[in-house]
C-alpha cells in the first residue's frame, strides 16, 4: 500500500484502483470503461514512477466496482494492470486482469467482410494468442490483433 | 444411421476424421444408385444471395435426385432481402418452410451466424472468402475415389496458395490422414502462415516450391487453382508469374501412374486443354462427385442415411 504522505493520486474510501497501467494505455483504459460519463470521483495520474514499469499509470474510480466483462475490457489494453478492490480505505481484493479465452460483445472483427460488421450480431474470438493478444472470428475465423482491435461502442 | 442427423455443416473442421469417412460411404452408395426417393416428404431451401452455378445446381440436382422438394432463390433480387429484411429475419422465416436450408451468401461467417438463428440444419454452400466445405468434401470424396485410400499420400497444391479457400480446406481437412504436402506457389502467393501452423501442429511435413516441374514426380494428387490478376497490387508481378503456375501434357512425364489432377474449377488457362485427354486429368468427374457427396450430406443430415 502507498504511504498517504507520499501518494501523488489521494486515496479513496470505497472503490476501485486500476494501478500499473502502461503510460499509453491510461486514456484507452478510461475510454473503453466509458469513465468519462461516470459521476462520481475519478482519479487519474499518469507517468507516475514505478519499481515494476519504469513510469505507469494509476486510476481511482470512487464507488465503482467492476463486472468480470469490464475486467475482460481493461484485461485487453492493459495487461500488465492490476485491480484493487477497495473498502473503507482498506485493500480487500487485489488481482491482476487476465485476459480470457472466450471474448464477446464488446470487440469488432477486423474483418470488414465479416457477418459481424453488416448486421446487428453480438461478436464472439476465441483467444488463440494471450502473449501477443490474438482473437479469432468466432464467425468468419480470421483474426483480429493488437494493431487491428477496435471496441464497439 | 449417421451420427450427423440435426447437425450443421458450416466449415470443414465441424466434422471428425470419422465423419468425414461417414458421407464419403454414403456417397459411394449414392454413386452406385443416384435416384433414391427418401426425401419426397422433405423441402430444402436453397438460398443463394449470390449468384453459383455449378454448387446451386449440384446441391438442387442432389435433392431432386433424393425426392426432395427445393424451394428458395438464386439471386436476392426481388426477394425481401433487396427489401432490407436483415439475415437473421430471413432465416427465421426460412426455417418454418423448410427441413434443411442450404445457403452462399457472400459475408464471411453468414452460415455460422444463420445456424445458431435457424432451427432446421444448415449447410454452407460458401460464405464470401471463408469456407466451402461441401467442396472440401466432394474433394476428400475424388481423392479417396482415384487413390483407394485418403491415408499418406503426396498431397501437391499449385497455384494461388494464399487467397484459395478450397486449398486452405483441403490442407485442414488432409491433417488427419498423415499427408505430405507440396506446395507450389508464386513467392507473393505462398500459403498462409496459420494454415502452415495446422501442417506442424499435426506432425506433418509441408514443402514449398515455384515449379510444378519440382513435384511431378512425387505427386498422388496434383491440386491446381487458379491465379487471379486481381490478387496482384503491380500487374508486372502477375505478367512475371502468371506461366509459373500453369499445367501442360508435356510437363507430365515421369509422373506416378496413380497420379491425379484436380481443379476445384472454373479453370481458365492454368491447365491447358491438351491434359484433358490424359487418364490423369479428373477434374470434370470430381465436379460430378459433387451431386453424390451433397446427396450424401443432405440425406445424412436430415436423417435417413
Amino acid at each position: 500500500m502507498e504511504n498517504k504522505k507520499e501518494m501523488v493520486v489521494s486515496a479513496i474510501e470505497n472503490g476501485t484502483v486500476i494501478d500499473h497501467i502502461a503510460t499509453e494505455s491510461v486514456y484507452q483504459v478510461i475510454r473503453i470503461l466509458g469513465l468519462e460519463k461516470y459521476k462520481d470521483e475519478v482519479l487519474i495520474g499518469n507517468y507516475l514512477s514505478s519499481e515494476k514499469l519504469g513510469r505507469k499509470g494509476i486510476i481511482k474510480i470512487k464507488n465503482k466496482h467492476f463486472t468480470k466483462e469490464e475486467i475482460s475490457k481493461i484485461a485487453l489494453v492493459a495487461p500488465f494492470a492490476s485491480i484493487i478492490n477497495i473498502e473503507d480505505y482498506k485493500v480487500v481484493g487485489k488481482f491482476r486482469a487476465e485476459i480470457p479465452d472466450h471474448i464477446e460483445n464488446f470487440v469488432r472483427c477486423a474483418n470488414p467482410k465479416c457477418i459481424t460488421n453488416a448486421e446487428v450480431v453480438p461478436t464472439k474470438f476465441d483467444v488463440v494468442d494471450k502473449e501477443n493478444l490474438k482473437l479469432r472470428c468466432h464467425y468468419c475465423e480470421k483474426f483480429t490483433t493488437k494493431e487491428t482491435m477496435k471496441f464497439a461502442e | 444411421m449417421s451420427t450427423l442427423k440435426g447437425r450443421n455443416l458450416i466449415s470443414i473442421t465441424d466434422f471428425s476424421k470419422e465423419e468425414y469417412i461417414q458421407v464419403l460411404d454414403i456417397a459411394e452408395g449414392f454413386e452406385q444408385n443416384p435416384k433414391q426417393k427418401i426425401l419426397s416428404d422433405k423441402v430444402v431451401a436453397t438460398l443463394f444471395f449470390e449468384p453459383s452455378t455449378r454448387t446451386r445446381l449440384s446441391f438442387e440436382s442432389a435433392a431432386n435426385q433424393l425426392g426432395a422438394r427445393i424451394i428458395g432463390f438464386s439471386d436476392p433480387g426481388g426477394t425481401s432481402v433487396q427489401k432490407g429484411e436483415s439475415l437473421h429475419d430471413t432465416i427465421v422465416m426460412v426455417s418454418s418452410y423448410s427441413d434443411l436450408i442450404v445457403m452462399r451468401n457472400p459475408k464471411e461467417g453468414s452460415s455460422r451466424y444463420a445456424s445458431e438463428v435457424a432451427s432446421v440444419p444448415v449447410i454452407n454452400a460458401g460464405d464470401g472468402a471463408n469456407q466451402h466445405p461441401t467442396q472440401c468434401m466432394l474433394d476428400l470424396y475424388s481423392i479417396r475415389k482415384t487413390q483407394g485410400t485418403l491415408e499418406n499420400l503426396n498431397i501437391a497444391m499449385v497455384g494461388d496458395l494464399k487467397y484459395g479457400r478450397t486449398v486452405h480446406s483441403l490442407v485442414q481437412a488432409m491433417c488427419n490422414f498423415n499427408a505430405t504436402f507440396h506446395l507450389v506457389s508464386p513467392q507473393e502467393l505462398k500459403l498462409p502462415s496459420s494454415v502452415k501452423m495446422s501442417i506442424k501442429n499435426a506432425g506433418l511435413k509441408y514443402y514449398q516450391y515455384t515449379e510444378i516441374k519440382d513435384i511431378i514426380p512425387t505427386a498422388d494428387i496434383i491440386y491446381m487453382t487458379r491465379v487471379q490478376r486481381e490478387r496482384f497490387p503491380d500487374p508486372m508481378e502477375y505478367e512475371r508469374v502468371k506461366d509459373s503456375c500453369i499445367l501442360s501434357a508435356d510437363m507430365l512425364k515421369g509422373c506416378k501412374d496413380n497420379m491425379r489432377i484436380l481443379h476445384p474449377l472454373p479453370r481458365v488457362n492454368e491447365i491447358t486443354t491438351d491434359v484433358d485427354s490424359t487418364p490423369y486429368a479428373y477434374y470434370f468427374q470430381q465436379a460430378q462427385n459433387g451431386v453424390y457427396v451433397r446427396q450424401a450430406l443432405m440425406a445424412a443430415i436430415l436423417g435417413v442415411k
